[in-house]
């Protein structure tokens, strides 16, 4: 009898253990069969900032519901920084990936290389293609398919704080050479540093990269250009306004040092882009937004380079609601959507109707970014684009905490790269 | 009078969250199996689900990591299931290859480097420290259960909360640290942005995180060696360091010699501490063999499984050679753990 119990015992702990295995994945059924009518869960997972973007975006997100009523919008904030990764590990295992994700550019491709993107082509999300900007479909299209639709298209200039340069008497500086002497003027007027550089992330690099005339590599040539003279370059460029004292860098929680610097006005400049100006006017110094100038970034030897970015809405091939999930990334990148998000954010539509209304073009953050998108350097819409970086910033960062001289860190950042590309020069 | 140093809630709470735990190699005697499963098959059949399920949780990661790194599979070639899709996996056996990139090339080793000074020092300060505080309450001075509660807290603390307060600590423009030092004129330390001072600084941090458990386990040792010996010897004329020198640490041996391998293996492998101070930064600086085994597998794109699987084997060896050489070591001098 004894035995009995114990056996039923150990049956009924493993029941319930298994069960409590197999719960986790609440899948949630439905979609659109038959009527027409769309219904289920859209789970969308927003890489925007937290206390500032997110909130726009959270409701116009749930607004979605009023044109579908039976379709119920699941709204879920991910870090930026950590979203590429949690999606490959949900997306390779098959079960907790989102339905629909808001991807950087260069993850675009490398989730389609991958196979974790639905193709897009003749589905409801491509709704009038010709309206969007060229530049911004770029890194939405792999292998002769459309993997995503364009978001929100970006790219980097300086916010300069007005005040500081009045009190200093400089003017905004045009190129390197009058960004250090701006710097050396404002420290010795105000005591304050010039410009804040992010030191642990190479996307903070590429403005002074494409500065130089130099570029991580070049796709239609399949050679890699970070380790060639320009490449050299941009790295003594930076190296030098670090150890000049013209800018202050930091090798850890670099954007929140940025933000929290420039927000208390301790430094003068930073270099950033539309995404950080929400955030930016919430800063004691901008409370008074007309404090915040924005310019674009200082020109190196060879000319005034910015890199392109934005980020795409891409449908997981995985998604129980596909065609919900359409609908959504249809409607989150609409003219309406769009011009809702650029009036509150200042973020760039990516459609070039939405230029044309009085609310996006009465905007001076919008105003001035247009320009410089425009001239933007576009990045290479390879599957291994989003590769280039890990690489680049440890040498980045070596480089300028002394660990390793410009030329060493460019030499090395162009191995890593041969060994990523197979076959490129 | 044995000291309880019960290794898992101790992992716990010091912040490493890896499960650990490898057999030590029960060798089975044939004659002895049959007998004892007929006298103790009812143990036999209690034992068998935890058997089972250290098999499935341990034993299949452990033999697939060792298949992988034989393989060149990375993110785009292994099997995957997307949605309704299933991609099969097209990676091959290359054999040794793996091994041989890793012990050629000069980023395993120089990263092996800087993970033995992080072990050695991080153990070494973090026993010293530990002996010296056991000792001080060991004694009985005014509010001594204070400064115990007190000496612990490192450890109640779960460990990313203290990282993570550490990190503002280090932050160099608004951390404490810097402001409490411009109080006394100096100027502000690069705590996380200098590699010399960021090896510093996880130092330090892995070193407040393990001296609460070597002093609780020091302390439960010295309160197990008798106290008629330290009498005898002071009648002796024995001073406080011989007293120290010949009671107190040959005492303490099989406490002592069994927390320093324990922790040797967790600081070589405290991916916690280094990874959300500063993620191996700046640069590679402060990068140990698991943290980087990480990066390979979970940071860089396309994933590259079968180097991090290489790395993670070559962690386990080295950890279990050690471990044989310390135990050889131990059993000449007489120690048996």
């Amino acid at each position: 009898m004894r035995r009995g119990i114990a056996a039923t015992a150990l049956v009924a702990a493993l029941g319930v253990s298994l069960a409590a295995c197999g719960s986790g994945d609440g899948s949630t059924g439905g979609g659109s069969k038959g009527s027409g009518e769309l219904s289920g869960t859209v789970t969308w997972w927003d890489t925007s900032t937290v206390g500032s973007e997110d909130k726009v975006f959270k409701k116009l997100a749930e607004d979605f519901t009023k044109k579908h009523p039976k379709v119920t919008v699941k709204y879920v904030n991910v870090p930026f920084g950590d979203a590429q990764n949690k999606f490959k590990n949900a997306a390779q295992s098959g079960s907790g990936a989102p339905d629909v994700i808001r991807s950087e550019v260069a993850w675009t491709p490398d989730f389609a290389n991958l196979g974790y993107l639905a193709p897009l082509d003749g589905t409801a999300a491509l709704k009038d293609q010709d309206d969007f900007l060229k530049q911004a479909a770029a890194s939405t299209k792999y292998d002769g398919k459309t993997y995503a639709v364009p978001q929100v298209i970006d790219s980097m200039g300086v916010f300069y704080n007005k005040k500081i340069f009045k009190e200093a008497g400089v003017e905004v500086p045009k190129t390197i050479d009058e960004l250090k002497s701006v710097s050396a003027k404002i420290k010795q007027k105000t005591g304050k540093t010039g410009l804040y550089l992010r030191g642990d992330d190479a996307y903070w690099f590429l403005s002074f990269l494409y500065g130089e005339g130099g570029d991580m590599v070049n796709a239609e040539t399949k050679t890699v250009s970070i380790d060639n003279p320009a490449g050299v370059k941009a790295f003594k460029t930076v190296k030098d306004l670090v150890d000049s004292g013209a800018a202050k860098t930091d090798a850890t929680d670099g954007w929140n040092n940025m933000q929290t610097a420039f927000k208390d006005g301790k430094v003068a400049m930073m270099i950033n882009g539309p995404w950080a100006v929400a955030d930016t006017y919430a800063g004691k110094e901008f409370a008074d937004k007309a404090n915040l100038g924005i310019a674009p970034v200082p020109a190196g030897s060879a000319g005034q380079g910015a890199p392109q970015g934005g980020h795409n809405l891409a449908v997981y091939a995985g998604s129980k609601n596909l065609d919900a999930s359409y609908a959504f990334v249809e409607y989150m990148s609409s003219p309406e959507v769009q011009t809702q998000v650029a009036k509150e954010l200042s973020l760039l539509p990516t459609r070039s109707s939405v230029y044309g209304k009085s609310d996006v073009a009465m905007n001076e953050m919008i105003t001035f970014f247009k320009p410089v998108v425009d001239k933007a350097v576009e990045r290479p819409w390879i599957p291994e684009g989003g590769s280039l970086f890990a690489p680049l910033v440890t040498e980045y960062t070596k480089v300028l905490t002394n660990q390793t001289t410009p030329e060493q860190g460019a030499k090395t950042a162009g191995e890593s790269y041969r060994k990523l590309l197979k076959d490129w020069k | 009078m044995a000291v309880d140093t019960s290794s898992q809630s101790v992992a716990k709470a010091a912040g490493e969250d890896v499960a650990r735990g490898r057999s030590r190699g029960t060798g089975n005697r044939q004659g002895a199996v049959k007998r004892s499963l007929s006298t103790h098959w009812y143990a036999w059949a209690m034992v068998a689900p935890v058997v089972i399920v250290i098999g499935v949780i341990i034993g299949y990661p452990l033999v697939r990591g060792i298949w992988l790194s034989l393989t060149d599979a990375n993110e785009r070639n292994v099997e995957r299931s997307i949605g309704v899709n299933h991609i099969p996996a097209t990676y091959e056996f290359v054999g040794v290859d793996n091994y041989v990139d890793a012990l050629t090339g000069n980023q395993f080793l120089s990263t092996l480097g800087w993970t033995l000074v992080w072990t050695v020092s991080c153990v070494s300060v973090t026993f010293a420290l530990g002996l010296g505080l056991a000792n001080l309450l060991n004694r009985r001075i005014a509010g001594r259960s204070v400064y115990r509660m007190l000496l612990i807290l490192p450890w109640a603390v779960p460990g990313f909360v203290s990282v993570f307060a550490w990190r503002f600590l280090y932050n160099e423009d608004n951390g404490l640290l810097n402001k409490i030092l411009a109080g006394g004129g100096i100027d502000a330390v690069p705590w996380l942005n200098d590699p010399t001072w960021a090896k510093f600084s996880v130092i330090a941090v892995n070193v407040w995180l393990g001296v609460p458990f070597m002093m609780v386990a020091l302390l439960g040792g010295l309160q197990s060696i008798p106290g008629e010996l330290y009498e005898a010897a002071e009648m002796d004329g024995a001073g406080a360091l011989q007293r120290f020198r010949h009671i107190t640490l040959p005492g303490l041996r099989s406490v002592s010699t069994t927390v320093i391998l324990l922790s040797t293996i967790w600081t070589f492998n405290m991916f916690p501490v280094i990874f959300l101070l500063t993620r191996g930064g700046p640069g590679e600086a402060t990068q140990i063999l698991v943290t980087q085994a990480y990066k390979f597998s979970f940071e860089i794109s396309p994933r590259d499984y079968a180097q991090s699987s290489t790395w993670g084997v070559l962690i386990l060896i080295l950890l279990m050679v050690f471990a044989a050489v310390y135990r050889r070591v131990l059993r000449k001098q007489g120690e048996v753990w």
